[in-house]
């Protein structure tokens, strides 16, 4: 026994001499000192790497049977459920896989906006978050149009079309995106190279760069106390206990959690209703006819609902061009957040009435956005996804009046369990 | 100036021009790159003219022909139909006189095809590409009135009448875009190509 260890040791030693395996281990793991008060929103990023590992090793097996042809690829794909060893599970893994990330990196930025963790010093952390959120967009757009179903084909003829509500460059920019006068074969296998090629390495580059930045600045927590202002003799902050094995061993067990709940749904509601894969999907690609009621995945659904709330023309811009403006910046509002909330105070629990009820009243119009999304269009849904859309966009304007004013509680100079 | 002295300002001038001739040497790199996006010889080549015979096409019927990978509708409407398109004004339509350019020249008109009787449009909804329902009856459930026949968007629920024009208060900006054709007989239409292209 002795003799193995010492053998181990001794090439440990051997590779920490040509390659900063200690040094590395120690800054992210052993020596990372994270506040000691996380409660259960800091599961959210940990999970979200879980989601990220499960696309990519799924995806992997998924690319071995699955033939990014327009006249194969919905074939393909059945043959995957039906005839390939366990490909049905790999399968819905996968296309689960893609619901949950998006469920846990949604909450994750829900913890980031409660907890102030994008307030300086953690705003390119932030920013670094929502590069992430908007490749994962694009991934999962991508992804979705490669079985080749009535959804995948006329959900991004829609999402496309978007581009060419841009003036003057609008029609020739949308052919080169499709690389075709419509949605084609050509289109399809771009998309399967940017899927499993470009975007999956975007991501994996934007991660690392996620956590390097958050391990250099030290996690936030739910008091919102920089636990570096305290620090012992040996300059570890007080409130501080080490990643591993603390935090390394607790989310595992809700890695162990979250995975029961995923695996209980991939095993007995992988479609969700229609939601994580919709019906027409089932149905192979016809250019020739458009589904009755087309509606996006449900991640995307809260901003499908801000486009199609613009229904009045003003100004000289027609109200196609504003709800597509408008969707961009729904999206891109939150990478101001930084610069827009001025609150002295980080956390929520420190926070007045005003940005307490903003916050709220931003969530619920954005479930109600979400759920009119996959709802068709009637006169009164449209007026309630309007009031939504105008609530949406205050939260973002008036934060920087209604955080000035509110008032805080003083914050405690160590933090709190 | 001794030799081991260092000139800054050639070494700034030296910097500067490796990084502007290396920038455009980068640029010119990226051009097959973004290029190779663009649709490629045999995307062009699909999308060349196609032949319709409507020899067997009925008054009030649609057919349906694929160009450019994109439906391409012909309607032959009856009398009282192209009667009914005049009922129909700018109240209740965006656009009656085709003023937006959704049409050749020859399709500026009220009924917004060559010749009253056969209307071709790209079956493509102006809002978000859908493909809008034919609905010719006059009762067609769940529409906006007045209703005298015409297409509906299941999508968003854009509406439009039989000359392909759009109702005001739906989400298409635009009327149905008309494509290039001509008559080579009295019944074969050529969609995608008329005088002005050939």
């Amino acid at each position: 026994m002795n003799a193995i260890t010492r053998q181990l040791t001794g090439l440990r030693d051997w590779v920490d001499d040509r390659f900063p395996l200690m040094a590395l281990w120690n800054d992210h793991m052993a020596r990372y000192y994270a506040p000691k008060n996380f409660n259960f929103w800091y599961y959210f990023g940990v999970f979200s790497l879980v989601a990220f590992v499960i696309q990519i090793l799924t995806g992997i097996w998924l690319v071995m049977n699955y033939k990014p042809d327009a006249d194969l690829a919905f074939a393909s794909v059945e043959y995957i459920m039906r005839d390939v060893s366990w490909g049905w599970l790999i399968r819905y893994m996968h296309s689960t896989g893609a619901s949950a990330f998006f469920i846990v990196v949604y909450l994750h930025m829900l913890r980031g906006m409660m907890y102030g963790s994008y307030k300086q010093p953690r705003e390119l952390i932030w920013i670094l978050g929502m590069l992430l959120y908007l490749c994962l967009m694009a991934e999962a757009f991508m992804g979705y149009l490669l079985p080749w179903g009535q959804m995948s084909y006329w959900g991004a003829q829609v999402i496309i079309s978007l581009f060419g509500a841009i003036p003057v460059i609008g029609g020739t920019l949308t052919e080169w995106i499709r690389g075709d006068y419509v949605v084609s074969d050509i289109t399809l296998n771009r998309f399967f190279s940017l899927h499993v090629v470009a975007l999956p390495f975007a991501i994996a580059g934007l991660v690392l760069l996620h956590i390097i930045a958050l391990h250099e600045v030290g996690s936030n927590n739910p008091d919102g106390v920089e636990i570096k202002k305290k620090k012992d003799a040996n300059g570890v902050p007080l409130d501080g206990i080490p990643f591993h094995p603390y935090y390394s061993v607790k989310d595992f067990a809700g890695i162990i959690v979250f995975l029961m709940l995923f695996s209980a749904v991939m095993f007995f509601a992988p479609e969700m209703g229609g939601y994580f894969l919709e019906y027409n999907n089932f149905v192979p690609a016809n250019p020739m006819q458009t589904p009755l009621h087309i509606a996006p995945v449900w991640y995307f659904t809260p901003y499908y609902s801000i486009l199609r709330a613009n229904t009045v023309n003003f100004f000289w811009i027609d109200a196609k061009l504003w709800g597509v403006i408008f969707m961009g910046l729904g999206v891109m509002a939150f990478f101001f957040l930084p610069w827009l909330d001025r609150s002295p105070v980080k956390s929520i629990r420190y926070r007045g009435p005003l940005y307490k009820t903003a916050l709220w009243i931003f969530v619920v119009a954005f479930l109600i956005l979400g759920y009119l999304g996959v709802k068709p269009v009637s006169e009164g849904r449209t007026l309630v996804a309007q009031i939504c859309t105008v609530i949406y966009f205050l939260f973002f304007l008036l934060m920087p009046i209604y955080t000035k004013l509110d008032k805080t509680k003083p914050v405690p100079d160590r933090v709190t369990m | 100036m001794s030799d081991d002295a260092v000139d800054t300002r050639r070494r700034r001038f030296l910097t500067g021009a490796t990084t502007v001739i290396g920038g455009i040497g980068a640029a010119f790199a990226a051009v097959p790159f973004v290029s190779s996006f663009q649709p490629s010889a045999r995307a062009k080549a699909i999308g060349a003219p196609v032949e319709v015979d409507i020899s067997k096409l009925e008054p009030g019927q649609r057919i349906i022909q694929k160009w450019r990978g994109k439906p391409v509708w012909v309607v032959r409407r009856t009398p009282e139909m192209i009667e009914d398109l005049k009922k129909l004004d700018a109240a209740v339509l965006r656009d009656p006189e085709s003023e937006q350019p959704q049409q050749p020249e020859y399709a500026k008109n009220a009924w917004r095809s060559e010749k009253p009787e056969y209307l071709v449009l790209v079956g493509i909804c102006t809002h978000l590409g859908c493909s809008p329902t034919f609905m010719p009856e006059l009762n067609a459930p769940g529409v906006k009135q007045p209703w005298k026949g015409g297409f509906f968007c299941p999508c968003h629920g854009s509406q439009f009448d039989l000359a392909g024009r759009v109702y005001t208060g739906v989400p298409a900006p635009l009327n149905m875009e008309v494509p290039p054709y001509r008559f080579a007989t009295d019944t074969k239409i050529v969609v995608g190509e008329d005088e002005g292209t050939t």
